[in-house]
């Protein structure tokens, strides 16, 4: 008997394989990606400040939210949905800066802009240990949202450009660069947030 | 002529599937490649709220998660219903995170802890207290930059 030739492996069924492997991790797959709202916290304190620095109350958009999910604002019930409209109002203010329920001005050098004034606005967030995230994360966005609307309207009426086409841009160009910090120190995001009440409980 | 004639005889041919193994370990190949395990099983319930204003967060190497929410179904009759905090595989209490903040440091390039994110991850029904308690902590750990994980919309209602 003379040496018999390896018999070829049928691979037919590969293929077969390969569908089983693909459809597995065809459904395994998920590809969303993470999103969020990016915030800064504050430093920590090492002892309460014995003078904390005043703050006029007409510079202080005080924004509340209790147990049950309600917001007051400068003292009035309003709802989310008109959040935004209200904070917009506040931070870009009187234009003049006399108005004396909007903030107060303060002069300020910006590059690219010269010495204009900038309003003293902050924004105060205060909610309850019993408020629910839902409703302090739907507050936290509306007012990113108010800042980004007021930079947003400020950039295409300086400079003719929106903020996205300032940040894509601002990589390779200086100009760009500086005129997105301006847009960011005319309109600087203060949103300060006071330790949460405990009422609802 | 005897050319055309064999022509003729012939049926329709067979569609050659020889290359079909190849086009399907090609798609084979790009879904394991891109596929990500989830490497945390979730042990609270987390369904995140919903925002406008989101930013994508990216270099995931460089984000820990925190997950807040009430235990899942199966773990409610042992840790009952309460809000908790979970790190890592684990229920954690708020002096855990800490040392979880810590730890994550220590894994990390020391040239890139300053770019270090927390995203917490709570569920949209939990109370902002035991937020409010992880935030004051991550204060007190210098990680003081945190991302709210929230699902993008195009509008928010009451």
């Amino acid at each position: 008997m003379a040496r018999r030739a390896a018999p070829e492996i049928n691979a037919g069924s590969m293929a077969d394989i390969a569908f089983l492997l693909l459809i597995f991790f065809l459904v395994t797959t998920t590809m969303d990606v993470d999103t969020g709202l990016t915030r800064k916290l504050p430093p920590p304190i090492e002892d309460e400040i014995e003078n904390p620095p005043e703050v006029k109350e007409r510079n202080v958009f005080q924004v509340l939210v209790n147990a049950n999910n309600d917001l007051l604002v400068e003292g009035e019930p309003i709802l989310v949905t008109q959040l935004r409209e209200a904070a917009k109002e506040f931070i870009i203010g009187d234009p003049t800066f006399t108005d004396a329920s909007m903030p107060e001005g303060k002069p300020t050098d910006i590059p690219l802009l010269g010495r204009i004034m900038v309003s003293k606005q902050i924004v105060s967030l205060q909610n309850d240990r019993g408020t629910s995230y839902d409703m302090y994360i739907k507050v936290q966005n509306e007012l990113v949202g108010a800042y980004n609307e007021v930079r947003e309207e400020f950039a295409q009426r300086k400079f003719g450009k929106s903020i996205q086409q300032l940040e894509t841009g601002a990589e390779d160009s200086e100009l760009f660069e500086q005129q997105l910090s301006a847009v960011k120190k005319v309109y600087p995001q203060r949103i300060s947030e006071a330790e949460p009440k405990n009422v609802g409980e | 002529m005897s050319k055309f004639k064999k022509k003729k005889s012939g049926d329709i041919p067979a569609v050659n599937t020889a290359a079909l193994p190849d086009i399907v370990f090609m798609l084979l190949f790009f879904f394991m490649v891109t596929t990500v395990m989830r490497e945390v099983t979730l042990k609270v319930k987390v369904v995140t709220p919903q925002a406008t204003e989101v930013n994508k967060l990216e270099r995931k190497s460089l984000v820990s998660y925190i997950y807040i929410g009430e235990p899942t179904e199966q773990l409610q009759a042992q840790f009952g219903t309460a809000d908790r905090i979970q790190l890592n595989d684990a229920f954690a209490t708020k002096k855990d995170i800490i040392p979880f903040v810590e730890g994550e440091r220590e894994q990390t390039d020391p040239a890139e802890v300053p770019l270090m994110t927390f995203s917490i991850k709570a569920d949209m029904e939990a109370e902002m207290g035991i937020v409010t308690d992880v935030k004051q902590e991550l204060r007190k750990a210098n990680a003081l930059k945190i991302n709210y994980s929230t699902k993008k919309t195009d509008k928010i209602v009451d």
